[in-house]
């Protein structure tokens, strides 16, 4: 659905743009390219949670938990035993995959609702659990952990924030390269059949219980390593950063960006970073220019947001700009078959091959 | 032994809240099959209400039913309004638009009235009682207060046509709109009721854990346990499975005090409430699905 001739030059562009700096410093300014890296770190994060929900059919509010475990991991690693942060990684992954498949045991018993409210259990009792007396020594309770930012290898000419810039994109480049892989096979179809008709996928001889398990072993990792990153870009951890509120973000950003979308998910992160970082200008915009005594917080709209894209625009912003394309396409060649198949369509296709 | 006594009494005092929040969320359930998510949020907002309201200078008790009829109108205002065009849609969608409300009245609440903690007054005279000690006069109220409302429903559900024709509307809609029940007026009068109800809880609990924006989040967890303990479409079943719930935490809490006072070990204490509840729904949703008294759903494939 992402045209694939326009990745190629969109990762050039990335790498590219930070280093015009010494030429304009002003558009591209250390935070900005900080701003960017959160907007990727949450894209990743995202798409931890499209893995699951949107691929997998699983409603999961319980990713700020993975998140997390992610985060904690790295800073611990980094705090105790002087790794390097690059390090962290897949360790961080590790632990989350496990931590993920562990609860995705369980979840298998649920569906729907239910388990929507077994990962809304688990966010909301996370900050308490890292804040754990036995923990203390490890989580640092309540103070959490303080960290050291990314120091640029090798003496490169980069400054702090280019390097952690780099550093996100690389990483967000092989996840994605990685999830495309996972989506593009034998297992992702696996597991949209799954999502579409587990009954149907359970005939075709799908393992269901394995895939599930697996599946958000897996998203768990990608938001685990998602908040291994955050830890080191933010250099700081602490519980109460991981409450309920951060699922609330994930949500948005699957939403907004298409339920089962990969290119989605980077649009979802961006925007709920964007959101997030201009609530203060859209408060006193509101305050100021429009008149109302009203703090607005990233939340309101966030919420307005949730329910008005779920009437207007259930596939989410790509997909609804998607819909829009293909309807206008349709409507200048009828004669032209429609393109667009249903992955329902495209599964069956694929599972009847021999 | 008064300690006991004591954990006792204030874990019923919680029960109360707990069995009250349930409630609601099983009356949503019941009807539409939905977990409300934002009922917490709801019922903080509820209490907000009443909060400005007495600030106007009204009376506690004023306030309070005066809440609690606006909170009713807000309930049926979201049936209406935002849930009913997607009565047939995809979970996920249904679920993402709780969430919706719930960060809605969240951050409303936190931008009206601002995110500092409230004191809020109890109605109730602080007086000893024969019992010293024992319950506070708050905990005794907010049990006879609950104990009142619940016994209200259960009149208006039992005794009254519009509860009959409430039930009949949840339980089998189809043959109920044939005998020319308004089944989706019903639904919605369902949503105001559970949204008075979780009024109601919210004005009595917000007494003991003061008015912050973010003050039904845990109770809203453990009513989640209480109405799963009780069976999730089991009115009576939320309303025993709220006590158990609130002596349950009391006691665990309670316990873990005592080991950390005899053998000088932490295990578990006021700080790990929200983990219990995390465990008790993960408990009952895998091994009981259908809790103590709810009937096991068979499902046709």
């Amino acid at each position: 659905m992402f045209p694939k001739k326009w990745v190629l030059p969109l990762i050039v562009l990335a790498f590219v743009i930070p280093l015009l700096r010494p030429w304009m410093p002003e558009v591209v300014s250390n935070y900005r390219l900080f701003l960017v890296s959160t907007m990727i770190i949450a894209s990743i994060a995202v798409l931890g949670l499209n893995l699951l929900t949107g691929f997998n059919g699983q409603i999961s509010l319980g990713h700020s938990a993975f998140y997390a475990v992610g985060a904690y991991t790295a800073a611990i690693l980094m705090d105790k035993l002087d790794m390097p942060y690059y390090a962290t990684l897949p360790i961080s992954a590790a632990v989350c995959y496990v931590v993920g498949w562990l609860f995705g045991k369980p979840a298998l018993k649920l569906e729907g609702h239910y388990l929507a409210l077994a990962t809304f259990a688990l966010a909301l009792s996370v900050p308490q659990i890292l804040k754990y007396k036995w923990l203390e020594d490890l989580t640092g309770g309540v103070q959490g952990i303080v960290l050291s930012k990314p120091e640029v290898p090798f003496g490169l000419p980069l400054t702090e924030d280019q390097w952690l810039y780099y550093y996100c994109l690389v990483v967000m480049i092989v996840l994605y390269w990685a999830a495309n892989n996972i989506l593009n096979s034998r297992s992702g179809r696996a597991m949209m059949a799954i999502r579409d008709y587990h009954i149907a996928a359970d005939t075709m001889g799908i393992n269901s219980a394995r895939y599930k398990t697996v599946t958000f072993g897996i998203s768990a990792a990608y938001t685990g390593i998602a908040g291994a990153l955050s830890a080191s870009a933010i250099a700081f951890v602490a519980p109460d950063s991981f409450s309920f509120f951060l699922s609330i973000k994930f949500l948005i950003g699957l939403v907004v960006g298409g339920v089962g979308s990969l290119a989605g998910s980077v649009v979802g992160g961006i925007f709920y970073v964007l959101v997030d970082n201009s609530a203060q200008a859209l408060s006193t915009f509101v305050k100021n220019d429009l008149g109302l005594q009203f703090d607005l917080s990233a939340y309101t709209v966030f919420g307005i947001l949730l329910i008005a894209l779920m009437y207007m625009m259930p596939t989410g912003i790509v997909g609804g700009v998607y819909a829009i394309v293909q309807g206008v396409r349709r409507v200048r060649r009828p004669a032209a078959s429609s393109s667009a198949t249903s992955p329902v369509r495209d599964v069956a296709a694929n599972q009847q091959r021999p | 032994m008064e300690q006991f006594l004591q954990q006792l009494a204030s874990g019923l005092a919680n029960g109360a809240i707990y069995a009250c929040v349930a409630l609601a969320l099983v009356m949503i359930y019941v009807s539409t099959d939905h977990l409300n998510f934002a009922q917490g949020e709801m019922a903080m907002f509820s209490t907000y209400i009443s909060w400005q309201l007495m600030q106007w200078g009204l009376g506690f008790w004023l306030a309070f039913i005066l809440a609690v009829l606006i909170s009713f109108c807000m309930g049926v205002f979201i049936e209406r309004v935002i849930l009913r065009p997607l009565h047939h849609a995809p979970v996920l969608s249904i679920v993402v638009v709780f969430i919706g409300l719930l960060a809605i009245c969240n951050s409303m609440a936190g931008a009206i009235w601002s995110y500092l903690i409230k004191e809020y007054p109890s109605p109730f005279p602080k007086a000893e009682f024969g019992i010293a000690g024992v319950i506070g006069p708050h905990q005794l109220g907010v049990v006879l207060v609950t104990l009142i409302v619940l016994s209200l429903l259960f009149a208006f559900f039992r005794y009254t046509p519009l509860g009959l024709a409430m039930r009949a509307a949840a339980q089998n809609p189809q043959m109920a709109r044939l005998v020319g029940v308004r089944v989706d007026w019903m639904l919605a009068l369902g949503w105001g009721l559970a949204a008075a109800v979780g009024a109601v809880a919210g004005i009595m609990v917000a007494h003991i854990v003061y008015l912050d924006p973010n003050m039904m989040g845990g109770i809203l967890l453990y009513a989640f346990a209480s109405a799963l303990i009780g069976g999730i479409g089991n009115p009576g079943g939320a309303v025993v499975g709220g006590f158990i719930v609130g002596v349950l935490e009391n006691m665990v809490a309670y316990s873990g005090n005592m080991i950390e006072k005899i053998t000088g070990i932490y295990i578990i204490g006021n700080g790990e409430k929200l983990t219990v509840a995390l465990i008790i729904v993960i408990f009952v949703l895998t091994l009981k699905p259908a809790g103590l008294f709810g009937r096991v759903v068979v499902k046709r494939v």
